[in-house]
């Protein structure tokens, strides 16, 4: 922990792992936390705006219903289709559809005033996801192929015989542990580096002007200001993120049917 | 001066992806310099090689947080 010594003898704590356990309602395992009401707060959000824009449908699109559009083209064209291919990524399309703007409207309250907390920036909410996934890829590949195949299709073939084990071995390890835990951990830790980042910003301005004495105090105006940048940064991560953790899903899915390795 | 050990590990633990994301972003311009039209391509696969290497780094993090 760095300490900075203020006027009134009080120290600067920098912000850590602590800050991002938030309960609102009791305690302990069973607590209602703050992320779990930004997450009911996206559901509704997002529920709501989508019903909205599909009730009132236009051949001729208004803004809201051309920003809709706009984010399904983009998943369905640019991602689901490209990576799975076009002979079966339509079963596809909702899944990777509402996984990308749960995960975007997720990332992106961790910038929105009030709100202010990216819910997968804790890693419960990023292992739900990624268990989803897990399961998908491994059931969908299992039921094109059959359980024998699936798994013999894990190793390439025209492969030395004593050197398929060890790839098999490999393998198993990629897809039930590397897969998931990469996939999870990529997501929670970005938004909890992010966040963190911009806490120390924040925090360590608001410090030294409210506690800096004399000069100190103009050392704030560099803290907010990186703290101002930091935060759009922020904003492309955070679309990044969402982007990535959908291409990778689709990525697997397409490995899980591809018929040959 | 007071502080942790870990945060200077995970100072060196960054090097490794720093230099792999610039490594893949190099590639990255090179390949749409050259050939303009291969940028719809080469972009899903940069971003993912991208992400990929940043994962190193993030787990780093992680770990310099909780060990």
């Amino acid at each position: 922990m760095s300490q900075l010594l203020a006027a009134d003898g009080e120290s600067f704590e920098a912000p850590g792992v602590a800050d991002f356990w938030q309960p609102l309602v009791g305690d302990g395992a069973f607590a209602i936390t703050r992320p779990m009401v930004v997450m009911a707060l996206s559901v509704v959000l997002i529920g709501g705006l989508l019903l909205l824009v599909a009730r009132r449908l236009s051949t001729v699109p208004g803004k809201a219903q051309f920003i809709v559009e706009g984010g399904y083209g983009f998943v369905r064209n640019g991602i689901a289709r490209d990576v799975i291919g076009s002979h079966d990524f339509r079963r596809f399309v909702p899944l990777l559809f509402t996984l990308f703007v749960l995960i975007l409207v997720n990332n992106l309250f961790g910038v929105v005033p009030f709100v202010q907390y990216p819910t997968f920036s804790r890693i419960g909410f990023a292992a739900a996801l990624t268990a989803v996934v897990l399961v998908t890829f491994h059931v969908v590949g299992i039921r094109r192929k059959g359980v024998g195949a699936y798994f013999r299709g894990l190793v390439p073939g025209g492969l030395p015989g004593w050197i398929v084990p060890f790839m098999f071995f490999l393998e198993l390890v990629t897809v039930f542990i590397t897969r998931p835990l990469t996939l999870g951990m990529r997501l929670f830790a970005n938004m909890f580096a992010g966040h963190l980042l911009l806490l120390v910003f924040i925090l360590g301005g608001e410090y030294l002007l409210l506690h800096g004495e004399g000069l100190t105090r103009l050392a704030s105006i560099p803290a907010f200001g990186l703290g101002i940048v930091m935060t759009f940064f922020e904003i492309l991560v955070q679309f990044l993120q969402a982007y990535v953790f959908v291409l990778l899903s689709a990525f697997y899915i397409a490995g899980a049917l591809a018929d040959e390795h | 001066m007071e502080g942790n050990l870990n945060v200077l590990g995970y100072g060196v633990a960054a090097i490794g992806p720093a230099i792999a994301v610039g490594l893949i972003f190099a590639a990255y311009i090179n390949g749409v310099a050259r050939q303009p039209e291969s940028r719809g391509l080469l972009q899903p696969i940069a971003i993912l090689g991208f992400a990929l290497a940043e994962a190193l780094a993030l787990f780093g993090l992680v770990l310099a947080f909780i060990l």
